[in-house]
């Protein structure tokens, strides 16, 4: 389980989260939901340790981050942002494999676990020699799906992982990402601003707004019992006008 | 954090200890080896070694002191001509790299023993004493100021000496800038004699001759040896008030040399001591400057040494000599380059991985820089003489700073979110720095190395000061001799190396930059 208890957060006096405490139970998934410096990548950011709270604390299964347990923390992480955060120089190949040979894997059983791997996220194996920037946005993504997966952690934390594509990509590899989710019962923490991808892959959806969580439920409770103004205009504003529905 | 500083000290200390301690330990298996002690079983080994400034009158007499010690042939002879400057030539005597060189006893007592009240050679040996040196009995000949009239002037106005000039108003003059601002020149010499002319030009040195010979002028400033004085219709008037200070060429010894190789000294000291004056050093430096002799044969020629006349002319001995120049050179460049990039590195990433700490060295890199190249050269005589050894250090710490300045910007700069992912999937240090940083900087830290390898080129030439061989022997040499050619045949090979390194690193590239980073510096995806 992770669990952030009163997290603040501040950067040059500048206050990112605020009294935040939340928690995600193993093998459900936490859609954190809000408009741009809501917050919501900076609580990711905690639960990596990348950055460490001003006050509060982040456990993960009961064990308290700190620099000294983050590295044993980690292992059971694997993260996934905007645009794949992939590196030009390595081919995807190399890029998704990188984990799995700095623990030292032997070729074989990462060359058995990229084949499984690519095949789960629907990406072609031709594809894996080429770099970055010889793919598409999807695929891209694609790739750091598969580096995350590659040691088969227990969380996956992603960052508006879908935030770079086109709509058809991005329609397409929600479905597929909510399936294999489902399938591979990771605990997942999505970030996002999109009310289509909370709803698709949200049981619970954390909902921020400068810094402090303002409401906490399924998308339902969202939409029917809005806790505060500011929920009900952030669903408005992102649900075609009704006159456009009677045309989908 | 701790971890971090120490591991960083442990950088410095190793980056310091391999630039510094094989050069200490050949300085400690030299000083062992060769003892400035009276003649032992070592003596008949240890050669004598000449020194000379980068100047023709330097040059030649130091030949001259050569050959004469060959000839005595108590031990061999070791040439180390053309050291700059006073500041260079002298500290390489006093460090125990030369063994003699020939001065003038006011650079000895103004610029040595800084104390001009010190006059006459007994005096100034008595000083020299006191720092393990001697020096000889003036050799004839004096570099000074002297003023020089047209032989028809000095005739018509029947003018011998410069008292003379005060009587005549109506003369014009052209002076060195130099000698029109020193206190020791013009300023000094007008009020001394009450002197007063019609019109004073400011001119150079080169040019003077010319405006006296063709009349433009009436009175110029010379030095009492120089080439042309040999040639031109001229009259040197006397000091006959003594104005300018007394500059009497001696030879400048470390005083173990009389004690270890007495008859080379004494050799010196009876062919030498009152044997040269103004005229024949005139003479001689006119054989070299105007005439392109050798220093060689021009020594020879004084020495009247048979066969001096069958001597290959100095530019085909020259173009012979620029292949062996070319070796030197590119050892300078690659072995200077080499160390500065195995210190550079790992200097830059720890600046890098502490920023504090990073600031102040890139700083003191910084201002390293800002030494001139031909002082970086001369403070190295102290620790490491003169040579090879000296110029490699100060050209390597001079080639730091691309190199780690790059090498810090290439890895700070890097995309936040790639620094991350890596933290994110625990890669060791090791491997954050050989699969994801290096690479990623590669561009960036390789331009710094290409900077430096080009700069180095040209600070290379400088070594030849200190005696550290490569192109810059002919440009020196030239300059000595106001010799283009001989300055050009050493300045367009560095040229042409410096576009040959940047060729070559242009395909060095294509080894260390990976592919997809290549000609797209930053395009991070």
């Amino acid at each position: 389980m992770i669990a952030l208890r009163d997290v603040t957060k501040a950067f040059d006096g500048r206050v990112a989260v605020e009294h935040v405490s939340l928690s995600v139970e193993p093998g459900t998934t936490r859609v954190l939901l809000g408009s741009t410096g809501a917050g919501k990548s900076t609580i990711v950011r905690l639960i990596l340790g990348l950055i460490r709270p001003d006050s509060g604390d982040v456990t993960v299964d009961g064990v308290r981050l700190d620099p000294a347990t983050r590295g044993d923390i980690l292992r059971r992480m694997g993260y996934v942002v905007q645009e794949g955060a992939l590196y030009p120089h390595l081919t995807a190949a190399g890029n998704a494999t990188l984990p799995a040979r700095a623990e030292r894997w032997t070729a074989p059983r990462v060359a058995a676990r990229l084949a499984a791997l690519t095949e789960l996220v629907g990406l072609e194996r031709g594809l894996l020699d080429l770099y970055p920037a010889e793919l598409s946005g999807g695929q891209r993504q694609r790739v750091g799906l598969v580096r995350a997966l590659m040691l088969d952690p227990a969380v996956l934390l992603l960052d508006e992982p879908l935030g770079a594509l086109d709509p058809i990509s991005r329609a397409e590899l929600q479905t597929h990402l909510v399936r294999i989710f489902r399938e591979l019962r990771k605990t997942v923490v999505l970030v996002t601003h999109d009310i289509r991808e909370a709803f698709l892959f949200g049981s619970t959806i954390t909902v921020l707004d400068g810094g402090r969580v303002v409401q906490e439920g399924t998308f339902g409770d969202l939409a029917r019992r809005p806790a505060a103004p500011f929920v009900a205009e952030f669903l408005r504003a992102q649900a075609p006008p009704p006159e456009m529905s009677a045309y989908l | 954090m701790a971890l971090c500083d120490r591991r960083l000290a442990a950088w410095l200390v190793v980056a310091l200890t391999t630039l510094f301690a094989p050069a200490l330990a050949m300085r400690c298996v030299v000083a062992l080896a060769v003892p400035d002690a009276p003649a032992s079983a070592w003596a008949a080994a240890v050669p004598v070694r000449v020194g000379s400034k980068s100047f023709t009158e330097s040059y030649v007499v130091a030949e001259i002191v050569a050959r004469i010690a060959e000839q005595v042939g108590e031990a061999p002879v070791a040439r180390k001509f053309g050291l700059g400057g006073t500041g260079i030539v002298y500290g390489a005597l006093a460090s125990g790299e030369i063994d003699v060189y020939v001065d003038y006893t006011g650079t000895v007592s103004r610029a040595i023993l800084k104390d001009p009240s010190v006059t006459g050679v007994d005096a100034l040996r008595a000083r020299l004493g006191a720092l393990g040196l001697t020096i000889s009995d003036p050799l004839g000949f004096a570099n000074t100021y002297a003023l020089a009239v047209r032989r028809e002037t000095a005739t018509r106005l029947g003018l011998k000496a410069i008292s003379e000039v005060a009587r005549h108003h109506e003369l014009t003059a052209a002076f060195d800038p130099g000698f029109l601002d020193r206190d020791d020149g013009w300023p000094g010499l007008r009020r001394h004699y009450g002197l007063r002319v019609a019109d004073v030009r400011s001119m150079e040195h080169a040019l003077t001759y010319q405006a006296l010979q063709s009349g433009r002028v009436d009175l110029i400033d010379v030095f009492s040896t120089d080439g042309q004085l040999a040639r031109a219709d001229v009259v040197v008037l006397e000091d006959d008030r003594r104005f300018f200070p007394e500059y009497a060429a001696v030879l400048l010894a470390r005083a173990s040399l009389p004690e270890r190789l007495p008859r080379t000294w004494n050799a010196l000291q009876q062919r030498l001591v009152g044997r040269i004056d103004n005229r024949t050093m005139a003479r001689l430096n006119a054989a070299v400057e105007l005439d392109g002799r050798t220093f060689a044969r021009a020594a020879a020629e004084f020495l009247g040494e048979p066969g001096a006349s069958g001597e290959t002319p100095r530019r085909r001995a020259l173009a012979r000599d620029v292949g062996k120049l070319t070796l030197e050179h590119l050892v300078l460049v690659g072995v200077s380059l080499a160390v500065a990039v195995a210190i550079g590195l790992p200097l830059g990433l720890g600046a890098a991985r502490r920023r504090l700490l990073g600031q102040a060295e890139l700083m003191a890199v910084g201002v390293l820089q800002t030494i001139p190249a031909l002082a970086l050269l001369a403070f190295m005589i102290p620790f490491f003489g003169i040579g090879k050894l000296p110029a490699l250090v100060a050209l390597s710490l001079y080639a730091l700073l691309p190199i780690v300045r790059n090498t810090y910007a290439g890895v700070t700069s890097l995309d936040r979110r790639l620094v991350d992912m890596a933290a994110v999937m625990r890669l060791g240090r090791w491997q954050r720095l050989r699969w994801i940083e290096m690479p990623l900087a590669s561009v960036t830290i390789m331009a710094g190395i290409k900077t430096a390898a080009v700069l180095t080129v040209g600070t290379a030439t400088l070594a030849a000061f200190i005696g550290g061989g490569g192109y810059g022997t002919l440009i020196v040499t030239g300059l000595a001799l106001n010799d283009v050619t001989m300055i050009l045949a050493g300045a367009i090979p560095a040229a042409l190396m410096a576009l040959v390194i940047h060729v070559a690193f242009e395909l060095l590239d294509r080894l260390v930059v990976p592919r997809a980073l290549r000609g797209a510096p930053g395009a991070a995806r």
